[in-house]
């Protein structure tokens, strides 16, 4: 049982930080790239997003012995659209002024790889319980990806955070980073940055081992 | 890809009728699911919107109290609550003793990076502008989003006449009364709410000329 | 790590040895840049060329911070990152607050040069590169220009240099219109002398052009310098202006105005011209400079910008790989018919 509990929390883990769907999979840059011009916009993408694939992640997980293999795509699409389209509605309900800032990209979460991508590679032959944990890492990353992106542009681009000024009204805000351009640069530097990160880390890695080796 | 054959192992041989059965009855239960969601939602979603657009119509109409929709159809003004897709409607604006203060005409037109749609208030007895309001706008943030973030120049439409036509010109230079101040470098965003007021106007005006003379004589 | 390396050289012969190297180009470069940019200093002062020395900074320790430690003082001793500073400070408004000159000149290397695997492998001019991040980061600044002056007030810096890093700048209060913004706006012309001698206002190093002449000149006695895209250019521009000129005089220039205002000159002699980003072979470089001339004329008659010969070096700079594949020259023997 100890050892359950353990692969759970690793399927949770690893879409934190190992396979992180941005930063590592590199997946669902649509939404990445075009929402993240503040930190407000990039938590509600984030949460619309965590709310769809847990949900369908869920959903196709239990249902996964009667889907057919044939159309198991389309029913996962069935199954994510129907998700989003109740997303769409409830956030324009309640929260209207984001849900204009978001316009086209709330429905557009149908086409976000990463989400369809968990469905195929993990949900549909896995047990619900292993699926929701994968779902809630999986979407977890996705979140703090969105926000660290929005945080640093809408830093930036605005000198806020939150939409609370963060250096006063002189401050000079850097225009590129709202605009589209400033999602690529900044989304490059942070892929640039975990790699180098990783290239630090295999190098100490293999350093100790060299050490080791010469310490026997 | 291995997990996924064994369950289907053993049914190899589905018919098509167990897959349009499959297919059929994701689809129902989600279009029962979204029916759902839809009307639970959509009074608040109504509610809102035609809240925000009584709150852009009292903007730009100071001193209104009370508005109507009016719809233009067969060359008529009418009052009307039932708005069909592709109607034509501008509001009324009265005030606390119910009379007509002014309108406000919605107006619609590409700006520098994408359509910019707005509201502006109308007083048909001294031809004068009263406020704008910007509904909507993708202008570049820092520049062209100055267009409603800069209250100087949104206070350029305030009582501004357009006889014979809104002119954009360079800031600072403003002599008459049917000029604005635009933004320095956001000229072509100044230059779109200009164009799409006066393109507003050369729809509106005439209409509502019409509608407010039979008033008068009655 | 060895610094000799033996080559293998694949080139046919004639195998000539040429004692000339990039440092020695890019002094080359740097000399002829020298009066043009006296020249901004003399009309703009101190503020000038705090300017230039931020920009310079910023390119210079960016080349450094992200050089791997062995090679570092090699790759800075060869003057690419003092070139592109340079370059990149001439063409920025005098009145700049140093921290953006600063910013730009690191995004110069890093966005424009180090990114794509450092010398020799970028697509566009890295100069230009940062001068396009600066104008779409910081617009206004970009865009306000200050009145030229005599040397008299040499050592009057512009308040606006000053401003503390990632803090708005407090503008002087007189802002000039440059000679191309005037005439895309108001429709005025600026006497032939003023800008040739470069008495208007501008960028630092885009204002005398017939000092960059001069310095395009001692290039090309230097032969550091492919004479068909400045040649290109220019008489592209003029050719295409003259057809405006004549359809509507109102609104477009003649073609010594367009050769010689904003940055035309500094661009098709020092940024056109870098061998880097331009095509190799004779054809495909005179298609690269007429794209250039063409560009040039159409974002200034017809853009939102009154100046336009950032984008076209640019765009014209990513059409170079395109423009290299289809223009190679025929291998001997093959791809005729005979008849």
């Amino acid at each position: 049982m100890a050892k359950r509990k353990e692969d759970l929390q690793q399927e949770f883990i690893k879409g934190l930080w190992r396979d992180n769907p941005v930063f590592v999979q590199v997946l669902g840059m649509c939404p990445m790239l075009a929402v993240t011009n503040s930190a407000v916009n990039a938590l509600a993408m984030g949460a619309a997003t965590f709310f769809v694939l847990v949900g369908s992640s869920f959903l196709v997980s239990s249902l996964r012995r009667w889907i057919p293999k044939q159309v198991r795509i389309s029913t996962y699409i069935i199954i994510i659209a129907t998700f989003v389209t109740v997303t769409d509605f409830t956030l324009e309900a309640l929260v209207p002024k984001i849900h204009k800032e978001l316009g086209a990209f709330i429905p557009l979460i149908v086409v976000n790889c990463m989400i369809l991508g968990r469905q195929e590679a993990f949900a549909s032959r896995n047990s619900v319980r292993m699926a929701v944990m994968d779902a809630l890492g999986m979407a977890a990353g996705f979140l703090f990806a969105l926000l660290s992106l929005g945080a640093v542009r809408e830093i930036l681009g605005e000198g806020k955070l939150f939409g609370v000024s963060l250096f006063g009204p002189n401050f000079e805000p850097w225009v590129i980073m709202i605009l589209p351009p400033g999602g690529f640069l900044t989304l490059g530097l942070i892929l640039l940055f975990f790699s180098w990160i990783k290239q630090r880390k295999q190098r100490l890695e293999q350093r100790l081992a060299q050490l080791e080796s010469e310490a026997r | 890809m291995s997990s996924s054959q064994n369950i289907n192992v053993g049914k190899r041989d589905l018919g098509s009728a167990k897959l349009v059965t499959t297919l059929s009855f994701a689809g129902l239960l989600s279009g029962l699911i979204i029916v759902l969601a839809y009307e639970s939602t959509l009074p608040t979603i109504t509610a809102h919107k035609a809240m925000v657009m009584k709150e852009a119509v009292f903007k730009v109409l100071p001193g209104v109290n009370r508005m109507q929709r009016l719809v233009y159809r067969n060359g008529m003004l009418a009052a009307s609550e039932q708005v069909r897709k592709d109607d034509e409607v501008i509001f009324s604006g009265y005030d606390a003793s119910g009379r007509l203060v002014g309108y406000a005409i919605a107006g619609a037109g590409p700006g520098f990076q994408d359509t910019i749609r707005l509201l502006y208030g109308y007083i048909p007895e001294t031809r004068e502008i009263t406020g704008m309001e910007i509904l909507e706008s993708r202008e570049t943030p820092g520049l062209g989003d100055k267009i409603y973030k800069d209250p100087a120049f949104v206070a350029n439409f305030d009582s501004l006449s357009i006889d014979p036509e809104i002119r954009a010109v360079k800031k600072g230079k403003r002599s008459a009364a049917n000029e604005i101040d635009a933004i320095t470098g956001a000229t072509i965003s100044s230059k779109a709410v200009v164009r799409i007021i006066n393109e507003a106007n050369r729809l509106w005006l005439l209409r509502i000329e019409q509608a407010v003379k039979p008033e008068g004589k009655g | 790590m060895k610094l000799k390396e033996h080559r293998l050289k694949l080139q046919a012969a004639p195998l000539l040895k040429q004692s000339m190297t990039t440092g020695q180009t890019m002094r080359d470069v740097l000399l002829a840049l020298l009066p043009a940019t006296l020249a901004g200093l003399w009309y703009f002062g101190l503020g000038a060329l705090l300017v230039l020395i931020a920009s310079i900074a910023g390119a210079m320790l960016t080349e450094w911070l992200f050089s791997p430690a062995e090679s570092r003082m090699q790759r800075l001793s060869d003057n690419t990152a003092l070139l592109t500073g340079l370059l990149l400070g001439l063409t920025l408004p005098p009145a700049l607050p140093l921290w953006m000159a600063f910013i730009g000149g690191a995004a110069s290397i890093g966005l424009g040069k180090l990114i794509w695997g450092g010398m020799g492998q970028n697509l566009f001019n890295p100069a230009l590169v940062g001068r396009a991040f600066l104008l779409a980061t910081f617009p206004i600044a970009m865009t306000t220009w200050s009145p030229q002056s005599g040397p008299t007030e040499f050592f009057q810096i512009y308040a606006s240099n000053l401003a503390a890093p990632f803090m708005q700048s407090v503008y002087d209060g007189i802002s000039a219109a440059t000679p191309l913004g005037l005439m895309k706006f108001e429709q005025q012309s600026t006497g032939l002398w003023a800008l040739v001698s470069g008495n208007t206002s501008g960028c630092i190093g885009e204002t005398s052009g017939l000092l960059l002449l001069l310095g395009g000149l001692y290039l090309l006695l230097r032969r550091d310098l492919d004479w068909r895209i400045p040649a290109g250019i220019l008489g592209t521009v003029a050719l295409f202006s003259t057809t405006l000129y004549i359809v509507d005089s109102t609104h477009y220039p003649g073609p010594l105005f367009s050769v010689f205002s904003g940055g035309l000159l500094l661009g098709a002699i020092f940024m056109a011209t870098d061998p880097v980003t331009s095509p190799l072979t004779p054809r495909g470089t005179w298609i690269f400079a007429v794209g250039i001339g063409v560009l040039v004329v159409l974002i200034r008659a017809y853009g939102g910008f009154p100046e336009g010969v950032m984008y076209a070096i640019l765009l014209m700079n990513a059409a170079t790989p395109l423009i290299d594949r289809y223009t190679q020259p025929r291998v001997f023997g093959k791809g005729i018919k005979n008849p």
